[in-house]
């Protein structure tokens, strides 16, 4: 994966997330204009309003199924438009699905989650990137190593130690295993290396700075941007985390997506409250996706190249 | 370290400025200075030397609490008779959970079903997502919204985004069968097939991450240098063939990297198969049970945690196996191309 795509320092840098403020606009126009090579034609304009109008119908039509009752819902002619049951279906999904619980859980959760990831893989991504130490490449090799582990080979002695803990069902079952990412300090290593001039953390050193004086005070804020996305990304990935939240909490102190799970399983047999659910599970994150769209569109390629 | 400073820092003569040890040298200190510079610089290596441990150790410590130790646990356990009614007290059996496993048709089963789907996911995923990309690559108006918006799905969780399109492939009142019955197709029992179950799942999966994999693309498509393609159109190459000679063999690391990715998230597939229908056993003939959803059936609801390790080992096993496959090919791939060049 760390050989992956081979690009020169000039492009890789362009294409880095802007510091939120000042002059992002220009340099992201900048990037378009070397690969946009020829002006689109009509046709890709149709096949990106088919694909665009595909990503989006589903959870649109999600948010109308969400609005009718499940009476509405079994006639054999499917809604197109909202009704007017939005907000009970909501209200049911919130208290019976325990989706009211489920939200401020994951929100919990993945603040969390989000939190230690970054922190942790600023400082580890700052020690790979800039510092000497023995066996450095090794434990660096690790740790891309570690990206490929599927979680599914961890699970079993995972749900045993939280048996023997007499964890499950509580939040810091699914909060403690998920707080550092080997994605995260090799996406901030690869950051950092470009983005921190090894001679401002000499200067620093030369005014006498320790070491948590250099993090907190030249490698943080040269680090902002790429935690940023670092953490929009992780945010994203902990509020949706599936497989080890179903095995180690319960629908009484669920997370979203366990609280989904029991809706599927037929917890509230209301097609409508199912998708109030789902819609409420989602809002979130689609909120955030309107909010700073770019930005996660940005950190994404960013990441892509640097991966 | 910064009040010890303060507090004893020298009178007058640097004005208790930054601790500079090789300056206050200079102005031979006092014995008692020199002791103080000298724990100083002692401080000084030792916080050069210990301190990039100190910055790795939290990840590694969580690493190895929460992933290599269960990693190589699980291998252990995989050796082992452990029930989910007294997890922790297990019974040596060797390979026996192995053995089973060969001879078990649902993991066959599994297994089958786990490839075909991965394959109907992935590679008309991996097509659409190369096209969109060189689509999203001309110059044009509202790039970036369109980008946002391939990009929803990827924010929709897979519970959230399997519960709609269950109730869009619905065998009643699904609005699939609705549309399919204006164009007068008789209504399909989507969950009940083979095929079209894993046709359904495959339809989440690719809704759920071609718009991902589009960027992904993208990015790699802007970093080719220009005048490759200035080149290429004064040679009168058409929009195909610079696609197809200039783009593609540039994006071939990127599109290698998109490979492995799906590859190991089609290995994975759990959340798709498990809320279909709700339930654990992939439906009732268990069409469209993947390995991920086998584990979870052979650990958490027929409670036999040992076999759920070697489930688990085997679906590792099996993902080095086909890295090895792609390493080859790749390497075959590179091989054929050199000569030609």
């Amino acid at each position: 994966m760390a050989t992956a795509p081979v690009i020169t320092p000039d492009t890789a840098e362009e294409l880095d997330p802007p510091p939120p403020g000042r002059g992002g606009r220009k340099r992201r126009g900048g990037a378009g204009q070397a690969g946009g090579h020829l002006r689109a034609g009509w046709l890709s304009y149709v096949i990106l309003i088919v694909f665009g109008l595909g990503s989006v119908l589903p959870l649109l039509w999600s948010a109308i199924a969400a609005s009718h009752s499940n009476a509405r819902l079994a006639e054999p002619t499917p809604p197109f438009w909202f009704g007017g049951r939005l907000f009970s279906n909501l209200e049911t999904a919130w208290t019976d699905a325990h989706m009211g619980t489920a939200m401020i859980n994951t929100i919990f959760v993945a603040g969390t989650i989000t939190v230690s990831t970054v922190l942790f893989a600023t400082l580890a991504g700052f020690a790979f990137a800039k510092l000497r130490f023995r066996a450095k490449n090794l434990l660096l090799l690790l740790v891309i190593g570690t990206m490929m582990v599927p979680p599914q080979l961890t699970v079993v002695p995972l749900f045993m130690a939280i048996a023997e803990l007499e964890w499950t069902g509580q939040l810091q079952a699914v909060i403690l295993p998920t707080m550092v990412s080997a994605f995260g300090v090799f996406f901030m290593r690869q950051y950092l290396v470009q983005a921190l001039p090894s001679e401002l953390i000499e200067a620093a050193r030369v005014d006498g700075a320790n070491s948590l004086r250099v993090v907190w005070h030249v490698v943080f804020p040269a680090a902002r941007p790429a935690m940023a996305v670092l953490g929009m990304l992780t945010f994203v990935a902990a509020w949706n985390e599936f497989f080890w939240p179903i095995i180690a909490l319960t629908q009484q102190n669920p997370t979203v997506q366990v609280a989904l799970t029991g809706l599927g399983q037929g917890y509230v047999p209301d097609r409508g409250v199912i998708m109030a659910g789902a819609f409420l599970g989602t809002l979130p994150l689609l909120v955030a996706f309107v909010l700073f769209g770019k930005q996660i569109v940005g950190g994404i390629m960013h990441g892509a190249l640097k991966g | 370290m910064t009040t010890e400073h303060t507090a004893s820092a020298p009178p007058a003569t640097t004005g208790g400025a930054a601790p500079r040890p090789d300056s206050e040298k200079a102005e031979g200190p006092s014995p008692q200075e020199r002791k103080r510079i000298e724990r100083r610089s002692r401080w000084y290596r030792w916080d050069l030397k210990f301190s990039p441990y100190a910055f790795i150790s939290p990840f590694f410590l969580f690493f190895a609490a929460f992933g290599l130790f269960p990693l190589l646990y699980t291998g252990w356990a995989a050796l082992h008779q452990a029930s989910m009614v007294n997890p922790n007290e297990m019974e040596w059996v060797g390979f026996d959970n192995f053995s089973r496993l060969w001879n078990d048709e649902f993991f066959w089963n599994a297994l089958r079903n786990t490839f075909t789907i991965g394959i109907i996911s992935t590679v008309p995923q991996l097509l659409m997502a190369l096209g969109l990309a060189h689509v999203l690559n001309y110059r044009m108006r509202g790039s970036m919204a369109f980008r946002v918006a391939m990009l929803t799905p990827y924010a929709t969780s897979v519970a959230a985004a399997t519960l709609v399109f269950a109730m869009l492939y619905g065998r009643d009142y699904g609005m699939i069968n609705w549309a399919l019955d204006l164009v007068g197709i008789d209504p399909v029992n989507w969950e009940a097939g083979t095929w079209t179950s894993q046709f359904a799942i495959s339809t989440i999966v690719i809704w759920r991450w071609t718009g991902y994999n589009t960027l992904i693309y993208l990015a790699a498509m802007q970093a080719v240098p220009n005048d490759l393609y200035e080149s290429a159109s004064l040679d009168g190459a058409s929009r195909w063939q610079q696609f197809r000679h200039v783009t593609i063999p540039a994006l071939r690391p990127t599109i290698l990297f998109t490979v492995v990715v799906s590859t190991i998230g089609a290995t994975q597939l759990f959340g798709e198969p498990y809320l279909l229908a709700g339930s654990e056993n992939g439906g009732a003939q268990s069409q469209y049970q993947t390995l991920g959803l086998y584990m979870y059936e052979t650990g958490w609801f027929n409670l036999h945690l040992g076999r759920a390790a070697a489930i688990a080992w085997t679906m590792f096993l099996l993902l080095i196996v086909i890295g090895i496959l792609y390493w080859v090919l790749t390497r075959l791939v590179g091989k054929s191309n050199g000569e030609e060049a």
